[in-house]
């Protein structure tokens, strides 16, 4: 930047304030920012345990909840459970999106499907879920299809309407472009279209993958023989509420790392979208 | 006399709106000859990038017979090169792929592609942002790209929609002179929309000058500038009283809608 000569001095090189719209951030930054929330928070649940302001049987100490979870991991307890969840939740997830992908792209690109399909997927995305669940526990048990069934019905039908937004949103010009090129439709579809809204699909993808997990854990603790879901519902019955806390949390985590591990892929896969 | 590379005869064009149709084009009647280099100028709004995507075969019109070359158009097709009015790179495209994509679609092999897709590169003069993505790209590289394209699978017409309107003076002078040396040496059937007279008298052999609501082709003015021209000719006599004729056909045109309207 040049320096701005005020009356023949040299004015003061300012820095800009962090907190200009649009301004970026290091990444050293954004991790301490971060870290410092994390940390914060532990040391508030901390503080409001150990000075025993809240009994630990509402809310054990951090120590206490890593201590269990310890015990946990070491008898593989945790990972049994999470093994169970996380097969169920990735054949539910993987079930929805490989549906949802083909018929959001047919109701963004052609008004007749739309039309046929996108005012009833509305009106089935606003049905509650957790009313389906004594209904799917009737149809399948509690066998893992009806897992899979809470997150299809769960994830499905918003993952339609998103992909159809992500497809609309490819700029009528790169179809015309196509045209011009002689390309048949279905090229202009396959070259053109789904490139174009892949990174949007992506996005959508990595936000639903948050649903399907809601929405396993919500099945699991109605009915399940194993699972995260099942170990919460089972602790509360023996009042082990640093399982409950524990395993809470460790979703959290599960979430953070599948979270940010999309964006990191997403920063590979879209590298061309960067400046730079 | 030849046969006019394109023929465009009682053209007319309606878009429907809340109040019933709206009439966009109102007999339109334009004859390009071959290796002519036509602008199309007028106010904002008055249909000048609904003709063009017209003659693109992007758009249906109502009425009228458009020919190119005596056969009436049925589509779009490689026949005519269109340069957009927005940026249309593919952006998970680098800039010699961009080119390439154009040259697959027009069935040439592989090995040809990536020849005729550097020689075109050179062409616009960016071989070295040739593996660079559209992001890394200024607007008028990105331009320069799309021209590249549009002109590497030798279509007979190009088809310009205010291809430098984003485009800062300088560079829009740069791309000017490179686009008229490539008309010159390829021989190119140029329809270009632009809303800059300058712009129009500098480039073109004839200005067609376009009136509002509905748009109707109001005026027609023969650019006798000699060619080669360069950037010179801008302060010359003659230039500067046509780029005021112009302007004046093209104000008298939205008056007379404003009247109207009134
Ligand atoms: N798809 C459409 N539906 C309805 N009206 C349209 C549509 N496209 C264009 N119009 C109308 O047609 C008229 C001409 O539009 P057009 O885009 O051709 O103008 P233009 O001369 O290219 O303007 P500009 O110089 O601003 O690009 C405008 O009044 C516009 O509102
Ligand atoms: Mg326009």
């Amino acid at each position: 930047m040049a320096d701005v000569k005020v009356n023949g001095k040299p004015a003061v090189k300012r820095r800009r304030s962090a907190f200009r719209i649009g301004e970026g951030l290091s990444r050293r930054a954004y991790v301490g920012i971060a870290g410092t929330v994390f940390a914060a928070f532990v040391l508030l649940w901390w503080a409001s345990t150990a000075s025993g302001l809240i009994k630990p049987i509402f809310l054990p100490g951090p120590d206490a909840v890593w201590v269990k979870m310890v015990a946990l991991a070491a008898d593989g307890t945790l990972w049994v459970d999470a093994g169970a969840s996380l097969y169920r939740m990735m054949v539910g997830f993987l079930l929805a999106s490989a549906m949802a992908i083909p018929v959001g792209v047919l109701i963004g690109c052609f008004r007749p499907w739309e039309a046929a399909i996108e005012p009833f997927v509305d009106f089935v995305r606003y049905m509650p879920v957790v009313a389906f669940v004594p209904l799917t526990i009737l149809w399948a048990g509690t066998s893992d299809i009806q897992k899979f069934v809470i997150i299809w019905i769960g994830t499905f039908f918003q993952q339609v309407l998103m992909v159809m937004d992500n497809v609309k949103r490819v700029p009528p010009d790169f179809v015309g472009l196509g045209r011009t090129l002689g390309l048949s439709e279905f090229k202009i579809l396959t070259r053109i279209v789904l490139p174009s809204s892949l990174p949007g699909i992506w996005d959508t993808l990595r936000i639903s993958l948050g649903w399907a997990w809601t929405w396993l854990v919500l099945a699991e603790l109605v009915a399940a023989t194993s699972g995260l879901g099942y170990r919460i519902t089972v602790s509360q019955r023996y009042f082990q509420t640093q399982t409950i806390i524990g395993y809470i949390l460790f979703l959290g985590i599960l979430g953070l790392i599948t979270d940010q591990s999309m964006k990191a892929l997403e920063r590979v896969l879209f590298r061309y979208a960067a400046r730079r | 006399m030849a046969a006019p590379k394109l023929s465009i005869t009682g053209l007319e064009k309606w878009f429907p709106s809340k109040s019933g149709p709206v009439q966009v084009l109102a007999d339109i009647n334009v004859e390009l000859a071959d290796n002519e280099f036509v602008s199309l100028v007028g106010a904002s709004g008055c249909g000048k990038s609904t003709l063009l995507s017209i003659v693109a075969g992007l758009q249906d019109f109502d009425d009228g017979v458009v020919l190119i070359d005596g056969a009436p158009i049925t589509g779009p097709g490689l026949d005519r090169g269109v340069v957009f009015q927005s940026y249309t790179l593919l952006p998970w495209l680098t800039a010699i792929e961009n080119v390439e994509f154009a040259l697959k679609a027009a069935g040439k092999s592989a090995g040809e592609c990536r020849d005729i897709a550097r020689e075109h590169i050179e062409l616009v003069k960016l071989t070295r942002f040739a593996d660079a993505y559209p992001a890394q790209l200024s607007g008028g590289m990105k331009q320069r790209v799309a021209i590249a394209r549009a002109l590497s699978y030798r279509p007979k017409m190009l088809l310009m929609d205010e291809p430098f309107g984003a485009l800062d003076a300088l560079t829009r002078h740069q791309m000017q002179e490179l686009l008229t040396r490539i008309w010159e040496e390829h021989r190119l059937t140029v329809l270009f929309v632009t809303h800059d007279v300058e712009e129009a008298v500098y480039l073109s052999d004839r200005i067609l000058a376009m009136s509002l609501h509905p748009g109707r082709i109001s005026a027609s003015f023969h650019v006798g500038l000699a060619r080669p021209r360069t950037q010179d000719v801008i302060s010359t006599a003659d230039f500067i009283a046509l780029q005021k004729d112009v302007l004046k056909a093209i104000r008298a045109g939205s008056q007379q809608a404003e009247e109207l309207e009134a």
